[in-house]
Order: C-alpha cells, then structure tokens, then sequence
C-alpha cells in the first residue's frame, strides 16, 4: 500500500488535499454560520414587513395602532402589511439602530437618540425633526408626581422634593430618558423662581438628588422600586406611566400631584430614510407615521395615556390632562443637544452633583 | 511500513510526523473547527475591544479609567467579588461534603436546587432577591427592624453575587469527591491519624486544585455580573455603583471608547488576579507535595 503511494507524484496528492483542506474550511464556517443562522433566514422572508423601533412604555400604545393601521392599509392599497415592534430603554434603541438594526421608522423618548442616529450612522438628514408637524412628535407628555394614598408627606410642587426627610425616587438621568426631563424639569423649575439663576438651579438639583436613595437604570425599574418594594415618598415620573400606574395598581394606593410648572416631553418620531429605502418601504413607512396624527389615532394615544395634539381629542379628555405650565426643551435649554452636553455629559452637571465632597 | 515511509525523503517533506503518526484521526478537522470558532467567537470581539479603545489618546484613556467614580467602582465591584467567592468557597465545598458523604431523603432534590442560579435568568434572580432583601420584603422587613439594610446597599451585591457563585464551587468540586477513594482515609486513620489530619492531609490537598478552580470561576463570574446586581445594588454612585453599570452609561452616551476603556482594564484586574490566584494554588500544592 505505501509503496502504491509513494509512487504517486506530488501533484496529484496535493490537489485533493487542497480541495479537503477547503471543504473542512468550508465545513467550518457553515457550522459556525448555523449558530446565527435563525435571524438571517428570518429577515429574508417576504413581504418585509415594517418594524417600529421604539422606546420602553409605548408597548401598549403602538399594539393598538398597528392594528387598525394594518386594517386601513390593506382597505387602501389591497396589499397586507406587518408591523413589527421592538422596545427597550430609548438610548439602546437607537444605539441598535445605529449598529444596523433594519428600523424602517423610529419612534423614540428623545429627539437627542434620533439626532444621533442622523449624525453617528447618516441614517436619515439631519433635519429631520422638521419633517412632520410639531417638532415630529404626535403625543406628548409630561413629568408629574407619583405619591402614596393620601398625600402624608403632603408634596405640592418641586420645592417639596429638597425637604430634608422626604425621599425621592427617580432613574438615573445618565441612563434613562424618562430621568433627564425628570431632572431638566427641577431645573427649569428652579430658574424660575424669584431670584432664580444657574447656580440656584445647580444648587436645587443637587439638594433634590441628595434626597434620592436609590438610581435605578430605567423608569420602570424606578416604579418598581418606588411600589412594590414601598421605597420613597414621591416618585417622579412620565406623566403617562404615572396614570397607567393609578389604573393598574390600584387608586387606592397612589394619587398623581401635578407640580406648578413642568417640561413638555416631545417623544419624536421619524421615517428612517436609508433603510425604508433599501427595503423598499417607504411609502408605507410614511404614511404610518402621517396615520398617527389622524383623529382616530390621537384618540388611541389619548385612551393610552399620552396627552393628543388634536386640540378636539384633547379637549375631550381634558380631565385626564389638567392644563399646567409647562416649559419645551428649545425654550429653556436651547435644544437637546446643548442640554446633553451641559447636564448629562460626562463631568456635566448631573456627574458634578456626585463628586466626592458634595455629599 | 513506517520506517519505509520515514527513508522516503519526498513523503516526510510532505507529511509532517506529528500528523502522521497520530493514533486518533481527525485532528485537522477538529483542531481547524476549533481555532476558527475561537477565533470568531472569543478573539474577534476581544481585538475590536482593543481596537475601539485604542481610538482614545493615553490621556484620554488615562482619564477615563481613574475617574474617581470609576476608581470606586473597581473597588466595589473586586472587592465584593472577591469576597462572595471566598464564600462559595467555603459554603460550596461545605454542600459538595453533604452531597456526596451522607445519605439522606431528598438528596436528588437538593443536588437539582444547586443548578438553580445556572438556569434562572440573572434579571429574574436579581428581582427576586430585591423582593425578599428589600424593607417590605420577607426577610427585609425583620432585618430593618435590627437595623440591617440589605437590598440598594452593597450587601445587597453580596447575596447577589454569592447567590449566582455557588454553583461552581459545588459543580467543580463534587466530582473529584465522588472519585476519591475511601479507603485513602481509611489507610490514614488505621496508620494513627485523626479524622482532621485524615481530611486536611488527604482529603483537602486532593480537592485543593478543584476548589480552587471553582473559586476562579465563581470570581470571574461575579466580576462581570450584571443582571441580578442592578436590581439590587440601589446604584448610588461611589456606594453601589458597580463597573459594569458605569461601562452600560458610557454606552448610553454613545460614548463607545469610554465603555470598552474601562472593560479593557476590567479584564486586566481580572487576568492578573486569576493569574496570582493559579500561581499561589501551584505554589500551594508544591508544598503540599
């Protein structure tokens, strides 16, 4: 047998070998390929549907509106479509999106998380905001008070929350969305009281932040904290999270106190050009963003808790809503971008308020 | 027939010995499957780490990983670590003698529990562990009475990270028990010594290599705990903020180089304390020889 082989000439023993050599190669990578394999023949199905990516507390919100967008969108173009949703704390959102998750349309916390995506991945322009009416946000939503049955500690308005004794609960603005118009809130608030300034808002927040025992990452974690764990006297918390927690906790055990002045929170929405059009979804993409404007919609987004920008819709569950004062980002901040910067950078405001020395 | 082979200058040139003399087949195969899956799965992600962190100036990176908030979160997060491994330690190898010398109802039950904080997803653990620990909790409640916080305080971290540790203390060392043959001790109790000399001199020098493997292990993974801890630490920076949180608020600021900087002087702690832990364990055991 060897003398059979070692009479071969090295040519015709290597070209097998090198064909073996690049079929284990091959073998290899298709093994390892297989790991991955479930989410690659997932996203080759057609017809593609549209995928919303959008932040935490508007799970419920947008199951509601898929389904009669789907209805109306079969009625008009004859052609079914699937609208697939994915929620998760505003900035891993997009984060995700700017990593290649294929969003057609973004519907996130804040306008800084799009703007990021316009700038990091050129995913779509940058004025992008300008696009659909006001500032691209379809609801809107605000920063009130959560507190326990009763009121003991009998909180009024933001300067309550610096009261030496009482106990706030907030997420940690470095981390959550919810908690930057939490914290941008408290400082326009502070700013605006008689001889309010920078450095009496600085002060505020600091003292307010000392009052906080615990910073959980995100809004929900920080309504667990504060009712089923009984941490806290007040919560601060999206005015739309507070509301759904009297329903669906009990109104027996918490009441909602709205502060003398708070922060319109603009969650935006946009069409997220490079991917519609790659997919082929655009027109789809855009008329559902057009559809959550419609009157049928602002109801839904009304009975969801959000506060409608149909002025009829609104007026019509204005018992929800109690009208207050409230401030917008650009007026009081000059735009996310700067209040990111100034506050929530690091070294920014939020992280001087827990350097060492302060405590 | 080797001979043959080996005389044969052509056929040596082309088949290297190693491969040609190997009793077991398929070494090609299996070794090329494994260098490139580590090479995809492990080696890949940790050079884009390198690679990510390398965008930042020394100074940059400098200042990034001995911020004072930082600073306080390694000490925090070894710190703990090191001690709920030091406690698996002990408890761990303490459960592993139960299981596997006495007999007693229901010793399959107890032996599936140990798998539990294997199984359970962190996040669940985390939850849970907050419920019980926290004020109002079962165990919270009369423990604030005494005085003692738990839950959003790091002791809260350590029943964490003791909770998700244990198992591998256990698993590691369970089967070296189980091996070692009784009749070891019994020879060493009918030659005069004690039941103690017969277990630190026979028993524990045999078990000494696993349980230090398993230490290593239970170290490493509470290290880089992230899922049951965040519900439980109260995350108040420079109390309980833990590192890998810090690396997740870095990501949040899209801040990418900031975040693998501070996981690329994570994994060097953690090498070179996994690296002094092995080298006092051979150290310890070439004494005991």
């Amino acid at each position: 047998m060897h003398l059979n082989r070692s009479h071969q000439t090295r040519r015709d023993r290597s070209a097998p070998r090198a064909r073996r050599n690049a079929l284990r190669l091959l073998a290899g990578i298709l093994a390892c390929m297989l790991l991955s394999a479930p989410g690659v023949a997932l996203a080759q199905a057609a017809p593609r549907p549209l995928l919303n990516v959008s932040y935490d507390p508007t799970r419920e919100l947008y199951q509601d509106i898929n389904k009669v967008f789907a209805a109306q969108w079969k009625q008009k173009s004859g052609q079914p479509i699937a609208i697939q949703q994915s929620h998760g704390g505003s900035g891993k959102q997009a984060r995700a999106v700017i990593d290649g998750l294929d969003a057609d349309v973004v519907t996130l916390a804040l306008a800084y998380d799009i703007d990021e995506i316009a700038t990091k991945a050129k995913l779509l322009p940058a004025d992008w905001q300008k696009r659909l009416p006001h500032n691209s946000s379809p609801y809107t939503s605000t920063i009130v008070f959560l507190v326990r049955k009763g009121n003991p500690k009998n909180i009024r308005d933001w300067n309550d929350l610096v009261r030496p004794g009482v106990s706030v609960i907030t997420p940690n603005p470095k981390t959550s969305g919810g908690a930057r118009w939490n914290y941008l809130a408290a400082w326009a608030y502070a700013v605006r009281q008689p001889g309010g300034s920078e450095t009496k808002a600085r002060e505020f927040v600091t003292q307010l932040f000392r009052n906080v025992p615990i910073l959980d990452s995100g809004a929900r974690g920080s309504l667990t904290t504060f009712a089923e764990r009984g941490v806290g006297d007040v919560f601060v918390s999206w005015e739309n999270e507070a509301l759904l927690a009297v329903k669906e906790l009990g109104p027996r055990k918490f009441e909602i106190v709205a502060p003398s002045l708070s922060i319109l929170a603009e969650p935006p929405v946009a069409l997220v050009d490079r991917n519609a059009d790659r997919k082929g979804t655009r027109a789809a993409a855009q008329a559902y963003l057009e559809f959550l404007y419609t009157l049928e919609v602002q109801e839904i987004i009304a009975r969801n808790h959000y506060r409608p920008i149909d002025k009829v819709v609104a007026a019509k569950y204005s018992k929800e809503f109690p009208a207050l004062e409230m401030v917008t980002i650009d007026e009081a901040f000059g735009g996310w971008g700067k209040a990111q910067a100034t506050h929530f950078a690091d070294g920014g405001v939020f992280d001087q308020i827990y350097t060492p020395g302060r405590h | 027939m080797m001979r043959a082979a080996a005389l044969d200058g052509s056929l040596v040139a082309r088949v290297p010995p190693t491969v040609a003399h190997r009793a077991l087949p398929g070494f090609g195969l299996t070794m090329g499957y494994t260098l490139l899956c580590l090479g995809l799965v492990v080696l890949l992600p940790l050079s884009a780490l390198f690679l990510k962190t390398a965008t930042l100036t020394w100074h940059q990176f400098w200042q990034t990983v001995t911020a004072p908030r930082v600073v306080a979160s390694y000490q925090l997060t070894f710190g703990v670590s090191l001690l709920a491994a030091t406690i698996n330690l002990f408890a761990g190898t303490l459960v592993v003698w139960v299981l596997v010398r006495y007999p007693f109802p229901g010793k399959r039950l107890v032996d599936a529990l140990v798998d539990l904080p294997f199984a359970l997803p962190t996040a669940v653990a985390g939850i849970a562990l907050t419920a019980l620990y926290a004020p109002t909790g079962w165990i919270g409640a009369p423990l604030a009475e005494l005085g003692i916080k738990v839950a959003f305080t790091p002791l809260g971290i350590l029943v964490a990270l003791v909770f998700i540790g244990l198992p591998f203390v256990i698993r590691t060392v369970q089967p070296v028990l189980q091996d070692l043959d009784r009749e070891y001790e019994e020879a060493a109790i009918s030659l005069g010594a004690s039941r103690w000399q017969a277990i630190r001199k026979v028993v524990l020098p045999t078990l000494a290599p696993a349980i230090f493997a398993g230490y290593v292990l239970a170290l490493s993974r509470a290290v880089g705990e992230y899922g049951s801890v965040i519900f439980i630490a109260g995350n108040m920076p420079f109390v309980s903020e833990i590192t890998p949180l810090l690396i997740l608020t870095k990501l949040e600021q899209y801040d990418y180089a900031g975040a693998t900087a501070i996981a690329v002087v994570m994994l060097l702690i953690s090498f070179v304390l996994i690296l002094a832990i092995n080298l006092l364990q051979r150290r310890q055991s070439r004494r005991g020889q």
